[in-house]
Order: structure tokens, then sequence, then C-alpha cells
């Protein structure tokens, strides 16, 4: 199941990746996140590997993933390794002066469980889908804040 | 009990540790999943609280007669929290285990006949083992008396953590007494049928249940009603901290009950109806 959801944000593609590329601020604006954990000595880049676990229905969800894709200031993207099967994307374009476009891109597939498995998957969209949207409404603001935190530096 | 059934019985009760199939459990996960979450919508708190490596032992209260519906959601939660390679164990009846079909999912699942031994080895292994020290008398209790945590004063789960030099934590969950009304455990029938001796058996259990109506036994389980399962991990107990290094078992049985009563007096109150939650 794929599923891609993005937002516009009044902040440049360089401070969107700033934001993006500090394994810190994952707990504060991904919805329904529980646990976000450096895992290895690797902060963040290319084979920076994290343990999360995000809330979805009855229980909580992920496993150790790892970063494989680190195009500064472009895209952000990981593989899981061990948990449910999942790939992620946060893709950064900008869309005029100043803004940019935020895409954020799930991907998971529920392994075995015939039946009930696909049925899972299906029904674990609307719950995912929503939590992308809770996570960049959040996203939005807090880049929009840092943008404007950014500017009101700079002026002095 | 005659010869070959006892050994018949004894070696499906022989469970192996390794009997445990990570596969099977990550393939059952989204059958759990979908359950758990539209038809109990359950909710599991605070599983951080289980040491993140390492033995442990999970005390939990037992509900739901056979039909023990918090423990999967419990084992679901487990395995997607820590995921299913981490090896968990939990201790079930002889007779849950024996059943022909049931007995070899759970096996699969990781559940070993209860024993003092099995256990032990278990925790040995370095897994997390969830034990319900009130057994069958806590699980069929009526349904009034569902936010009650009853272990009969069973205390061998003290020894047990002691022997195994590993931490307590106390599984308290709601909602499981509510899957039937539960009305009588019938010990005094149990007894009048010699079923202690037969079969290890304290209880037998009189509930109006779907499909039955009228379930005495509950041997072949029942359809659950839709009642919400809330389980709460509490933080884990390390008994020679809390209690020095010779602690006394009937101090650390208080505590450990008193403990789960209260996270159990919680859990109810924030519960406005039966089976809705």
């Amino acid at each position: 199941m794929r599923i891609n959801e993005s937002t516009l944000v009044a902040a440049p593609t360089e401070t969107a990746w700033r934001y993006l590329a500090d394994p810190e601020n994952y707990l504060r604006f991904l919805s329904g996140i529980t646990h976000w954990e450096v895992v290895g000595d690797r902060p963040n880049g290319l084979g920076a590997r994290y343990r999360i676990l995000v809330r979805v229905g009855a229980a909580e969800v992920g496993g150790l993933i790892e970063m494989v894709e680190w195009s500064e200031p472009f895209d952000i993207a990981w593989h899981s390794v061990t948990g449910v099967d999942h790939r992620g994307r946060f893709r950064i374009r900008e869309e005029g002066p100043g803004r940019s476009r935020i895409e954020y891109r799930f991907a998971y597939g529920v392994v075995g469980g015939g039946i009930a498995g696909i049925l899972a998957e299906v029904a674990a969209v609307l719950a995912v889908r929503g939590q992308m949207r809770r996570s960049l409404r959040q996203l939005k603001r807090q880049l929009e804040q840092e943008q404007r935190r950014l500017e009101v530096e700079r002026a002095r | 009990m005659p010869g070959f059934l006892r050994r018949r019985l004894s070696s499906r009760l022989d469970a192996r540790l390794e009997d445990r199939d990570p596969d099977f459990i990550r393939e059952a996960l989204p059958l759990l999943w979908l359950l758990s979450t539209f038809y109990f919508r359950a909710e599991v708190r605070d599983l951080g609280n289980v040491p993140a490596d390492g033995p442990a032992l999970l005390v939990g209260n037992h509900s739901g007669g056979n039909m023990i519906v918090d423990t999967f959601i419990f084992s679901l939660a487990f395995s997607t929290h820590f995921g299913v390679e981490r090896p968990f164990h939990q201790l079930a009846h002889n007779l849950a285990i024996a059943w022909p079909l049931a007995g070899g999912m759970l096996r699969k699942s990781g559940t070993l006949s209860a024993s003092h031994e099995h256990a032990e080895a278990a925790l040995a292994a370095g897994a997390p083992v969830l034990v319900y020290p009130g057994g069958d008398w806590e699980t069929h209790r009526p349904s009034w008396e569902g936010n009650r945590v009853e272990f009969a004063g069973r205390k061998g789960f003290v020894q047990l953590a002691l022997d195994a030099g590993v931490p307590i934590v106390p599984v308290v969950s709601i909602g499981g007494q509510e899957t039937a009304l539960f009305l009588s455990r019938g010990a005094g029938l149990a007894q009048a049928l010699r079923l202690d001796r037969l079969a290890r058996l304290k209880v037998l259990p009189i509930s109006l249940a779907l499909p039955w109506g009228l379930n005495v036994g509950d041997f072949a389980g029942h359809f659950p009603l839709p009642a919400k399962i809330t389980i709460e991990v509490l933080p884990p107990i390390d008994l020679e901290r809390e209690f020095g290094p010779n602690p006394d078992v009937d101090e650390v049985y208080q505590r450990v009950t008193a403990q789960m009563q209260d996270a159990l007096d919680g859990l109810a109150a924030e519960r406005r109806f039966p089976v809705i939650g």
C-alpha cells in the first residue's frame, strides 16, 4: 500500500532540509510516534539507523529503519530493516521564492496473514493517512515558525 | 487416569522453548491487529516499562474465561513493540497446551505449559515470561468481580522471580470479564466431580455466553462479546533493590497484588459502561 501526502510551506528548501535532517525533530512533528531512538554512532546521513515506533490502532508498529537516500537538500528516504515492512521518503522541492513543497511518501506491506493480511493492510490506510496529514500539518507549523525566527534573527 | 493417556498427555505437555516460531507469530499479527483494533478497541499502555532486553517476569491478572483475549492482545502489542525476533513466552494451563489444534498454535506462539521448570528455563534463556498466578481461579471469577485481582494466595511467581534474579513487571488488564456473563466458578461442582485430581481443575465455571447460552465448563470456549480491553504495564519491581537481599515472599506478594489492584481500580474508574468501555 502506498500513500502520498504533501504540504506547501512558507520556508525555503534549506530551512526544510535542516529541520528534517535533525533526528531530534522527528519526535516533535511525527504524529502517533511513541519512540525514536538513534541506533549506532551515526546520528544522521546515509546509513544512519533508528528504532522507531508509531501507534496504529491497537499496536505500536515499527522497528529498525535505515536511511538509504540522503540527497541534500532534496530527498531523505528510509527502508525498514526489522518490524513491519515499509519504506518512506520526504521529498523537498522549491515552489517559488522562499516556499517549498514537502511530499511525504509512505509505502508498507503486511507479510503473510492471508486474507487477514490484506484486510489489515487496507484497514490501516485510514489511520496511516490521518497520521501523515497530521504530521505534515505539524511540520508546516514548525517550519514556518522556524523561518520567522530566522528572519527576526537576520533583521537584528 | 489410565497410563497410556497419562503418557500421551505428558508428551503433549513437553513444551520446548524452540517450538516458538517467529514467522508463525508474524503471520498471525494482521488478524490479531484487526480483532484488537476494531473488535476489542484495545489499548496497551506503557509497554516501555518492560526492560528493553533480557528476562523479566511479567505478572498479569487473568480474565475472560477460556477465551483469554487480553493475552492475545498483549502478545500482539509485545511482538509489534519489541519485534517478533525477541523471545517471549507465556505460561498456560496444561489443558490448553494439550488441545490438538489450538495447542500446536499456542506452542508456536511461545506458550509453555504452566510449571516452575518451564518458566525457569525460559527466563534462563533470557526471555520475558508472562504468568497468570490467578490461573483458572481468577479467569472464571464472576463478571461482577471483574475489577478484582485474585491470585488466591498463589505466591509461586515471587519465588520464581527470586530464583531467577529477574524483575517483576505487573501487567494489569480490564474488560476480559465482560466478554461473557460469568456467573460462578463452580468450585463446589469441580470438587464433587474430582476434577482437581483428574485434570488440575479447581473450577467448573458456569456462564451465559455466545453461542451456547448457558455454558458449563467453557471447554470449547465461547464467542467473546466485543468488550473494550485496556492493558497497562506497571514499572518493573527490582526485588533485591526494593526488599533487600532476602526478600520476604509474603511482603512481595502483598506489594505486587496491591499495586496491581490500585492500577485496576484506576482503569475501572475510567470505564463508563460495561462492554462499551
